[in-house]
């Protein structure tokens, strides 16, 4: 095989039985490591922390732990006068709720103050399921991004979450990252590096780049393997930070591949397709695809049929590529 | 006790700070008037005289935090703060102006070296932002309480929290003031100007707040009303928020928006303008007036 996978991941990848945990998992294991080694970590919740994975926290360092109540804004808030008094707040939540009901706060007392809160959004994209389209936060990445000061993480398994919280707790500055719901698979193990602001390749090819975030970074590996059976190398990128952009290892990638397919559980519009579309249009021209939701809210199904419904899978990251391809002069 | 000497001091203080906010406005052509007249007594005080804070030991770790949150009266900060020695009078001129620390919503970064903890604008973000505050001086001491010895201590301060009668229309303030409450917040003091106006007309038109005092108690908070031009009322409120230890408190400090220029005064109509020149000059001939020829009880 002329192209490999990138030797730090999961070697079990394309595994029918992968192994599964779901991205939040990460964030819990990674708070309680900060706690030992870091007095001055807060964690607040709004009434879920259970499902923001916030709970052995809790247990564990009670005085560092504050508990807001149902009350977005309020907890959003707090953790800016938390943080501008020298502590390191984390905000937990579920992504439609925050930064979905407190973007004021967010952008004010957060970025405007330039404030060292982190902000943790569970429950981000379709793959929320039943709950409905109230629930899947699908355009938590487009108001982030636009925000100046704010970095945007969007890691793609538990592995990559855990490294991410650790990263993003030793940044100084405002911080937001999404998680999902779901048991995802495993695609990083703990010798996969990571870096906020550099994207990774997690596959090298010379045909075509799609460049991913989040979970659906193993569609888009899924779909790299289907298009080698068909003599076609797809260069697949982790591009997990949204914000600060990585420019140069795209552009890198897309001047050697002449065209690019963006894949995210995330309305197309501002989210990864928006700091792709900006990246390019600025350095480097190019034919450019989106896997993501196209301008729609979601509905309620399992996590699994709403991906097939709205197009996320890898057979139609497979049908991007070709059209992208298609359009290269 | 302070004494009927500092007391008509810091009148006279009040006087010079409301003649600088008539110049700034008219300087800045923009910006509001009502507001920051009307809490010129309780700034002096609390700057002058309550807080934990002076241009000496600006920036140190365990200063009293003070949070604007209705940051558009800042020009009653930024003259406050000029007055007590933390830059030039003269910078006041700048309010406003391209390039200027004093933006027309203050910011924490703009002036770094200001005691400016944050920005505002957005009603209700002060309040939150406080609690967070208070919080971590309650951290620090907790840790403080239990440190190895030899350690030295962490540092601990007192919140004040300026709020408005207006923004306390905001959810979020009642948010702040419910967690605040749950954790019996007594690191915590928030004064409220209660001046009855809010830009679209009188707040109990506009959204009623009343029965303000029994709202807060319902929050488990500690209340003390005061007339919020008295300085001796505004420091004795302070001192005793400080000594209460069971809850935060509130200060409702009556004022009259506007205070010092007839023509402004108790009209919601100058919640948002400037002054033009004539009124401009006929408000400082009264401040003047009433600086030079009216006796303080105090005196």
């Amino acid at each position: 095989m002329k192209y490999m996978l990138n030797p730090t991941l999961n070697p079990q990848i394309y595994a029918a039985d992968v192994e599964k945990i779901p991205t939040r998992n990460g964030y819990g294991d990674a708070l309680v490591e900060l706690g030992e080694k870091n007095p001055d970590i807060f964690v607040l919740t709004g009434d879920l922390a259970e499902s923001t994975r916030v709970l052995a926290f809790q247990k564990k360092f009670p005085q560092q732990f504050v508990e807001c109540g149902v009350a977005e804004q309020n907890m959003m808030g707090v953790a800016a006068g938390l943080a501008l008094a020298g502590k390191i707040p984390f905000v937990s939540s579920y992504a439609v709720f925050v930064p979905g009901r407190c973007w004021d706060q967010l952008r004010v007392s957060v970025c405007y103050s330039n404030s060292n809160v982190k902000i943790a959004g569970a429950h981000s994209g379709i793959s929320v399921g039943p709950d409905g389209a109230t629930h899947q936060a699908l355009e938590d990445i487009a108001i982030t991004r636009v925000l100046p000061n704010l970095t945007v993480v969007v890691p793609c398994d538990a592995e990559e979450t855990r490294k991410c919280t650790h990263a993003v707790a030793e940044k100084v500055g405002p911080c937001y990252f999404r998680f999902a719901r779901e048991k995802t698979p495993v695609i990083t193990t703990k010798e996969t590096p990571f870096e906020i602001g550099k994207a990774l390749v997690g596959r090298e090819g010379k045909d075509a780049t799609i460049a991913a975030c989040g979970p659906l970074l193993h569609e888009a590996l899924l779909a790299a393997r289907e298009l080698e059976k068909e003599g076609v190398e797809v260069e697949v990128l982790n591009c997990h930070t949204l914000k600060p952009f990585d420019v140069e290892t795209l552009v890198a990638s897309v001047k050697k591949t002449g065209c690019c397919v963006t894949v995210e559980e995330h309305q197309i519009t501002g989210g990864l397709y928006g700091a792709v579309a900006e990246c390019l249009g600025r350095n480097l021209p190019a034919p450019l695809e989106a896997v993501g939701m196209p301008d729609h809210f979601g509905e309620s199904g399992e996590p699994d049929e709403l991906l097939e419904k709205y197009g996320m899978k890898a057979k139609h990251i497979v049908a991007a590529v070709k059209k992208a391809m298609g359009r290269k002069k | 006790m302070i004494t009927d000497k500092r007391i008509a001091e810091l009148e006279k203080t009040a006087n010079q700070i409301r003649q600088d906010i008539i110049e700034m406005l008219l300087m800045a052509k923009s910006g509001h008037s009502a507001g920051p007249l009307g809490m010129a007594d309780v700034f002096t005080a609390l700057y002058f005289e309550i807080a934990n804070i002076t241009p000496e030991t600006r920036g140190e770790p365990d200063r009293d935090r003070v949070v604007l949150s209705n940051a558009h009266i800042c020009p009653v900060l930024y003259a406050t703060l000029a007055n007590r020695g933390y830059f030039p009078r003269e910078e006041l001129k700048t309010l406003r102006k391209l390039g200027t620390r004093l933006q027309g919503h203050s910011n924490n970064h703009f002036g770094p070296d200001l005691p400016i903890e944050t920005s505002g604008g957005p009603l209700g973000q002060g309040s939150s932002q406080a609690v967070g505050m208070a919080i971590a001086a309650r951290a620090n001491a907790k840790r403080n309480d239990v440190r190895a010895n030899g350690d030295s201590p962490l540092p601990v301060w007192h919140t004040w929290a300026l709020l408005s009668d207006g923004e306390l229309d905001e959810g979020q303030s009642w948010e702040a003031i419910a967690l605040a409450g749950k954790l019996n917040l007594r690191e915590l003091t928030a004064f409220v100007d209660r001046n009855n106006i809010q830009i679209d007309g009188f707040t109990e038109d506009i959204m009623p707040l009343e029965p303000l005092a029994d709202k807060f108690k319902a929050f488990n908070w500690s209340v003390v009303e005061i007339d919020g031009h008295n300085i001796q009322e505004i420091v004795a409120a302070a001192d005793k928020a400080r000594a209460i230890a069971e809850n935060p408190t509130v200060i409702i400090c009556h004022t009259i928006p506007g205070k010092g220029v007839d023509f402004m005064e108790n009209k919601f109509e100058w919640h948002g303008k400037p002054p033009n020149v004539a009124e401009a000059e006929a408000a400082l001939r009264e401040l003047r007036t009433l600086g030079g020829q009216i006796m303080s009880e105090h005196e």
